[in-house]
């Protein structure tokens, strides 16, 4: 309900009730599976990159089909960064660049800026709509994410460019407007407490990664301690230059991109030079599991939601293309994979049963999920223990591995025929540091795995012995 | 493609469009011969001359097979792939009591097999394409895709057209899986409360129009459900002069066209069922549904009865009635998104703001069009220590303003901004495209709609807002439902599970 990005009244027409499954793990897999695709038949056009100003990393995409633009920037201001306590000030602040900016004097901005008056969440969401552009913020566990579309209009893009600008660089952090998202966010993570799905993830998480950030859920009491101040602060300490990387896709000329690029940070401090920007806090490393775990939470719901899983991959890892192309075989491939056709093909245990590598700049999750009626829950966990001990010890079958390259190989072009799809993409290789070319190459990474080179990773990576399993509906 | 927290919201229909969806039907009725067999086609490759498209506007091109297949191809050649649907013009409006459910659980159906492509193997041939695909029910529709390298388009449709013609299956499939769509509605309505709570609100709102009904259907209906219910509901509806193949993205037209021909060609029509009007009877009365559920926030929505879009005055020869609904129609959604389309719009402004808010969220919504009748909502979270009578009458204080006050030319020109961006932003999806073509179709409106809309959303006057506020939102026509938050704690919970688990053998 509290989506505000625009909808076309007739959108909203259409449907719901898909036969699939997966719609919860949605977010996470696309970002997933979204940081695949090479070249079949077609060219993909170059991702260009330049450092601008010695700071500022720039990764864009020309296209000229539609008259409009898609613009990511992310910063190394993820809730890995949430200060001890005070879990979801990454969140927070994400939340609060468009509750108001403050105003300029003239010249302030830069040489020849006229002076612009302050503007509350009103006139901000006014303005936005005013040009038809779209702002959002978000944040993870990595990255607070800020995502802009707008028309290319010089006249509309000018002012998106800048609304996004004083958004990003001079968020006034108004503590009665806080105050107030602060009781809306406790009272929506207090209804989710009641819900199943939300409570198994936040066990999942924090039995997996203990005390480590990834381990971390924004919950009540954290949200309760959080100040104005200390959003001020996260701001002053994460959003520089230096640590951002700006994505764009769309009908630019190369010279607009290093323009907007620009104008989009300006009103951030400048430092001289970043290597006199203080170091980032030091994290801990990711600490794999010593034993298996299992917490049973009874809970007020006909179903009982399951996960199990451990600690995965960082992105960076070696045994990435591997590990997803073997995960697509186990519980990722939608229809056809080995738990969709054990769980829910063969059985009708659950509508939607999946699994999926979460890679991040550390080790992220490996998670297999399910929802039953509770009294099967324990009947659906062994099922799912069956399919993922058997695929750990003996590895994919090469008609499997065939059928696995066929979609995913013959498929690529669908991961990039739009602009927002394609700037997904080109934000993950930004962010990642992944080479320029990882899109022209990324059919025969995925071509060269093999039934061996899948064995072994998950022999490597998973130990089906020392597993998370985190139930939410026990029926005991 | 949810609509999320108003999920099971569709639609309404005026009188007239259901009369005109009755005469349709009767139109098929009344052809009980099917058309003389088309000429196949022998190759696919054959050129079908081109003639036979007709544009339907905004690019795209439209033709109809002798046996009734409607065929859309809407070419965009931007990236060698492509979006193949197959729309059938029966949703859940069209089941009957006691069989609800029926509508959705038959499209879970279609993925289990035809006498050359067993269970399972329609999707793992889809796969080896390099595709992506699914399916979807709603009141008014149901809907197959694909997405797909634009060169394997003729080898989804012969699988697509397989099925259509030729689902068939064992009663042991059909048996697990109707434990899939439990598990699913499990997780979608009976774990969700605030989809609990609509449904009961649809129920109690609608009467006789067949809107009333879940679309996944009541538990005990599908406790109910036999292998051949389905295959029944299979065989009335699903016809060529029933469905569209809907085509999108870097395809030559013709080649669908041929392929189309090559594919469903030979399928016979049918003579459809007859769809009854089940016109709701006048409302004449504020009713009102409580709904007690495990939750910590309180829920309030409020739904009125209103008209809906029936097509536009210069394409179609409507009755004056219908001409004055559509034109209602655009006031209604420009009204919504005055409430609610922005941030910082009126309702948020009002409620959720200030020392005298009264909410944490508040959301409005209109459906616009559909087969059935339509409904206008606003909905809200009240702030800890507020009513949710308070709420609602807050909410009702925001359309009486609107009434009462009029609406300014700035937040005129606001909303209509939006919509002439929208429109640009929406031709990134090819997806998108493909469903709005597919939607509009089954409502019986132009398959450009979506762009037809603009022109006639952006001439909508502050008068004409002003009216259909005053005119709509009476208590009357109002359905009111509250969801009354339950706090269950571990020990209560613990001694119901104890007490369920020695009573039931499982």
């Amino acid at each position: 309900m509290k989506k505000k990005s625009f909808v076309m009244p007739l959108n909203r027409l259409v449907t719901q009730l898909s036969n699939s499954s997966l719609s919860k793990v949605t977010a996470r897999l696309s970002a997933l599976l979204m940081v695949i695709a090479p070249v079949m038949s077609f060219a993909v056009q170059p991702i260009q990159h330049t450092r601008l100003d010695d700071r500022l990393e720039v990764y864009y995409v020309l296209d000229h089909s539609l008259p409009m633009v898609d613009i990511q920037v992310d910063f190394d201001a993820g809730s890995r960064f949430d200060p001890p306590k005070r879990n979801g000030v990454s969140g927070a602040t994400a939340q609060m660049l468009s509750k108001g900016v403050q105003g300029e004097r003239a010249g302030k901005h830069s040489q020849g800026s006229s002076a612009l008056s302050p503007m509350d969440e009103n006139a901000l969401g006014q303005a936005w709509a005013d040009i038809g552009a779209i702002f959002s913020a978000s944040s993870s566990d990595d990255r607070l994410s800020i995502y802009m579309r707008s028309l290319v209009k010089p006249e509309i893009l000018n002012k998106a460019i800048e609304l996004g600008s004083r958004e990003i660089g001079t968020p006034s952090f108004d503590p009665a407007i806080w105050s107030r998202e602060r009781a809306v966010s406790i009272s929506s993570i207090e209804e989710s407490e009641t819900q199943p799905g939300p409570v198994a993830s936040k066990l999942f998480r924090q039995q997996v990664f203990g005390t480590h950030p990834y381990g971390q859920s924004v919950s009540v009491d954290s949200v309760k301690a959080i100040e104005a101040s200390d959003l001020k602060r996260f701001h002053q300490q994460f959003f520089t230059p230096c640590r951002a990387r700006v994505s764009l896709v769309g009908d630019l000329e190369a010279s607009d991109v290093e323009r907007i690029a620009r104008t989009l940070l300006s009103r951030l401090p400048q430092p001289q030079s970043c290597a006199t920007l203080a170091p980032l806090p030091t994290l801990p490393q990711v600490q794999a599991l010593s034993q298996s775990k299992t917490v049973a939470k009874p809970f007020a719901s006909t179903q009982a939601h399951v996960l199990m899983g451990q600690v995965g991959i960082a992105r960076g890892d070696a045994r990435y293309f591997p590990l997803t192309v073997g995960n697509y075989i186990l519980g990722g491939g939608g229809f056809v994979s080995r738990l969709t056709d054990q769980v829910r093909e063969k059985r009708g245990l659950s509508y939607s049963v999946y699994s999926y590598f979460y890679p991040e700049l550390q080790s992220g999750p490996f998670t297999i999920g399910l929802q039953t009626r509770k009294d099967q829950a324990h009947q659906a966990l062994e099922v799912v223990n069956d399919v993922l001990n058997d695929f750990v010890t003996h590895g994919p079958t090469p008609e499997e591995l065939q059928a696995a390259k066929d979609n995913l190989i013959g498929g690529f072009a669908l991961r990039i025929d739009n602009n927002k799809k394609l700037l997904d993409n080109v934000a993950n290789i930004a962010w990642y540091g992944l080479p320029l070319d990882y899109l022209q190459t990324w059919t025969q990474a995925v071509q060269a795995v093999s039934v061996e080179s899948i064995h072994e990773a998950f022999q490597s990576v998973l130990q089906p012995k020392r597993m998370v399993t985190v139930i939410v509906g026990d029926p005991s | 493609m949810f609509c999320s927290l108003h999920f099971p919201f569709s639609c309404r229909t005026l009188l007239v469009a259901l009369m005109s969806w009755s005469s349709l039907s009767l139109l098929w009725a009344q052809t009980p011969q099917p058309q003389p067999q088309p000429q196949l086609q022998p190759h696919p490759q054959h050129q079908a001359p081109f003639q036979a498209f007709e544009p339907a506007g905004h690019g795209i091109l439209v033709s109809h097979l002798a046996n009734g297949l409607t065929v859309v191809v809407k070419p965009i050649p931007r990236a060698p792939t492509a979006v193949h649907m197959l729309w059938v013009r029966v949703g859940s409006m069209d089941e009957v009591d006691g069989y609800t459910g029926l509508a959705h659980m038959l499209e879970h159906m279609m993925f289990k097999g035809t006498p050359s492509v067993p269970a399972g193997e329609f999707s793992r041939r889809v796969a080896a394409l390099g595709g992506r695909e699914n399916a979807f029910t709603d009141r008014d529709f149901t809907g197959f895709f694909q997405q797909i390298p634009s060169s394997r388009l003729s080898d989804v449709m012969k699988l697509e057209a397989d099925r259509f013609a030729h689902n068939i299956w064992p009663d042991e499939e059909f048996k697990k899986e109707l434990e899939v769509v439990k598990e699913e509605r499990r997780m979608r309505t009976d774990d969700s409360p605030r989809s609990a709570l609509y449904e009961q609100l649809e129920s109690t709102q609608f009467l006789a129009s067949p809107y009333r009904r879940p679309i996944i259907g009541w538990m005990n209906d599908l406790d109910n459900m036999q292998p051949q219910n389905a295959r029944d509901f299979y065989q009335a509806w699903y016809a060529p002069n029933n469905a569209i193949l809907v085509v999108v993205g870097d395809v030559n037209p013709e080649q669908v066209l041929a392929l189309a021909q090559t594919n469903y060609g030979d399928l016979p029509q049918k003579v459809l069922p007859v769809r009854k009007p089940r016109i709701e009877p006048e409302q004449k009365g504020i009713r009102r549904v409580s709904f007690k559920a495990p939750a910590k926030q309180a829920y309030v929505a409020l739904s009125w009865k209103v008209p809906g879009f029936k097509g536009f005055a210069n394409h179609d020869k409507m009755s004056q009635e219908d001409q004055l609904a559509s034109k209602e129609a655009l006031s209604l959604t420009v009204l919504s998104a005055l409430l609610d389309g922005y941030e910082g719009a009126r309702l948020d402004r009002a409620l959720t703001q200030g020392t005298k808010r009264v909410a944490q969220e508040v959301g409005s919504y209109y459906d616009f069009a559909g087969r059935g009748p339509q409904v206008f909502v606003l909905e809200g979270v009240p702030k800890e220590g507020v009513t949710m009578q308070i709420l609602e009458e807050q909410l009702k204080a925001q359309i009486q303003k609107v009434a009462r006050d009029g609406v300014s030319e700035e937040e005129l020109k606001r909303v209509k901004a939006q919509w002439l961006a929208s429109s640009v932003y929406k031709r990134d999806s090819l997806f998108n495209q493909a469903q709005e073509i597919g939607a509009f179709w089954a409502r019986d409106l132009p398959l450009d709609t979506s762009d037809l809309l603009i022109d006639p959303l952006l001439q909508v006057t502050a008068q004409e807002v002003q009216a259909v506020a005053k005119k709509y939102f009476s208590d009357d026509q109002l359905t009111v439902a509250y969801l009354w938050p339950q706090a269950i704690d571990e020990q209560t919970l613990k001694r119901q599970q104890k007490a369920q688990s020695s009573g039931e053998l499982r």
